[in-house]
């Protein structure tokens, strides 16, 4: 049984080790200053980089996540503390049916809601449409992260005369915190990587550019048209961007982890 | 009524039922809490004691359902009338619980301090005596004083739960309520904290839930012996253990049920 498990987890390790492997051997070698440093160069040329998708994941997936994790936190407080009722019944059904759409229909819902009537595609669309896409997530990991604090902390804040809003504020949100903010890396880490939703929505540039009113390169987009276009060169630099993508949520989530880090403990 | 003519009444219970939606958790309880000494409350589990004990910090009414019906009287003040807010109550009212719940994210000083805090800001200095003060009152300062900053988690058993006495004292209430709070310490820490009984009885009026019969004999003044959900006796501590007047209570005490 014990044989199993292990062989089961070696597996697991085994994949992510792959993909890795895979990424650094394929993508490293095109990695140089210019690669972080230019825009891309027309069709054929060699040289150039994805500086302009760098700078665009960073603003897309940022201006998502500063629409996101508020609502996708503040509603998963929400059914923890507050959602037995019916309206709380509610909320967490829709929140499980958006957590199991495909995320293409949400771009859809991007591009319906935001492009089309401002007649444009936008980074604005396209944070919007992953924060659509993480709110939900967030809504439940804060839940569940949130019921996970022993009720027994919420009766000895209350009955040292804690208002009940300071009392999830400052005792249960604080104790779960470590959590809230893992389940929001997760949640950042996952739309940094999405595609869909942006398709129709940032729709990629292959300019540098600061805009959220104008059309936006991320590196998910341009990953996906180099790995689809018929050059060798865009193939090279779609391994690079996948390879930069990664090592951007790993460095992401590292830095979260030690700014969070617990200085007393908490509940993980 | 037990008290003596000259005993400053702090807090009694006038005909106080507690309910969980239609079910009687206590049933019609008037009993008075003499200030400045110890009252026990016994009885089998179940009998609602620790019902009875939350109903004295509106602790109670925070369960869904549940409601009380009744006065409880805290000096002349019916802490159930209009006008009273239950949350600066809770503030004159102090209660430790049967497991030690000390703030995971807080520091020993933080914890102590916390109740300080919520109720308006201090200067730091004035924080600093009354969280020394309250932790000496729970018998901790010795131990801690060299840590205040770290942890409270690291602290054993009996002394997160003497920690939790500190926190309760801290804010200086009148009425300290004490759940069970032996029910998961060894007999070391079991006794640390029924010495204390004896010395905050001075400061304030103490109300102790327990199953623990011995305990009761120890530390309390008055025993009040409850029984599904009624007050069967209550009296003088001495009297209740060695002549009670009703046959349930000597029945109970000498073990013969519950």
């Amino acid at each position: 049984m014990t044989g199993l498990v292990v062989i089961f987890s070696f597996l697991a390790v085994l994949a992510l080790v792959l993909i890795l492997g895979n990424l650094i051997a394929e993508g490293a070698s095109s990695i140089d200053w210019a690669f972080f440093t230019k825009s891309p160069v027309p069709a054929g040329q060699s040289g150039g980089g994805v500086a302009n998708a760098i700078v665009g994941t960073g603003i897309v997936v940022g201006l998502g996540a500063l629409i996101g994790v508020p609502i996708g936190v503040g509603a998963g407080m929400y059914l923890a503390e507050y959602g037995s009722g019916r309206f709380g019944f509610l909320v967490r059904f829709i929140a499980d049916v958006l957590n199991g759409t495909p995320s293409i229909v949400i771009g859809i819902v991007g591009w319906t809601f935001l492009v089309k009537p401002m007649g444009r595609f936008s980074a604005l669309a396209g944070a919007v449409s992953l924060a659509i896409l993480m709110i939900p997530m967030l809504a439940r990991t804060t839940e569940e992260m949130v019921r996970l604090v022993p009720h027994s902390l919420r009766e000895a804040a209350l009955a040292l005369g804690y208002p009940r809003w300071r009392t999830s504020l400052r005792i249960v949100a604080r104790t779960a915190l470590s959590g809230i903010v893992t389940g929001c890396l997760v949640g950042i880490a996952r739309i940094a990587g999405e595609t869909a939703p942006l398709l129709f929505t940032a729709l990629g540039n292959l300019n540098f550019s600061l805009s959220v009113n104008q059309p936006m390169q991320t590196l998910s987009l341009q990953i996906y048209v180099y790995a689809t276009g018929p050059f060798d060169e865009w193939h090279r630099l779609a391994w690079a961007s996948a390879l930069v993508l990664m090592g951007l949520v790993l460095i992401l989530s590292m830095v979260a982890r030690w700014v969070t880090r617990q200085r007393y403990g908490s509940i993980r | 009524m037990v008290a003596s003519a000259n005993t400053r009444l702090r807090l009694e219970t006038v005909r106080l039922t507690a309910l969980f939606g239609g079910l009687r958790a206590v049933h019609d309880v008037s009993l008075l809490f003499p200030a400045h000494t110890v009252t026990a409350i016994i009885g089998p589990s179940g009998c609602g004691k620790s019902t009875l004990l939350r109903c004295l910090n509106r602790m109670h009414e925070l369960t869904p359902g549940a409601s009380v019906v009744g006065e409880v009287l805290l000096d002349d003040l019916n802490i159930y009338g209009p006008g009273v807010n239950p949350v600066e109550l809770r503030r004159r009212i102090g209660m430790v619980f049967q497991r030690p719940t000390p703030f995971p994210t807080m520091s020993i000083y933080d914890n102590v301090a916390t109740g300080l805090k919520v109720n308006g800001k201090r200067p730091r200095r004035e924080l600093d005596d009354a969280v020394g003060r309250a932790l000496q009152q729970a018998a901790l300062w010795d131990e801690v004083k060299d840590r205040l900053h770290t942890s409270a988690l690291a602290l054993s058993g009996g002394q997160q739960q003497r920690l939790c006495i500190a926190r309760a004292v801290a804010p200086e209430p009148e009425i300290l309520l004490l759940d069970e709070p032996t029910a998961s310490l060894d007999p070391a820490g079991t006794q640390r904290i029924e010495e204390l009984c004896h010395l905050l009885k001075r400061l304030y009026t103490i109300v102790i839930v327990t199953h623990n019969m011995q305990q009761a004999a120890r530390v309390s003044d008055y025993t009040a012996f409850m029984y599904l959900g009624r007050l069967i006796e209550v009296g003088r501590t001495e009297e209740i253990f060695t002549k009670p007047k009703v046959e349930q209570t000597e029945a109970y005490i000498t073990g013969r049920f519950g």
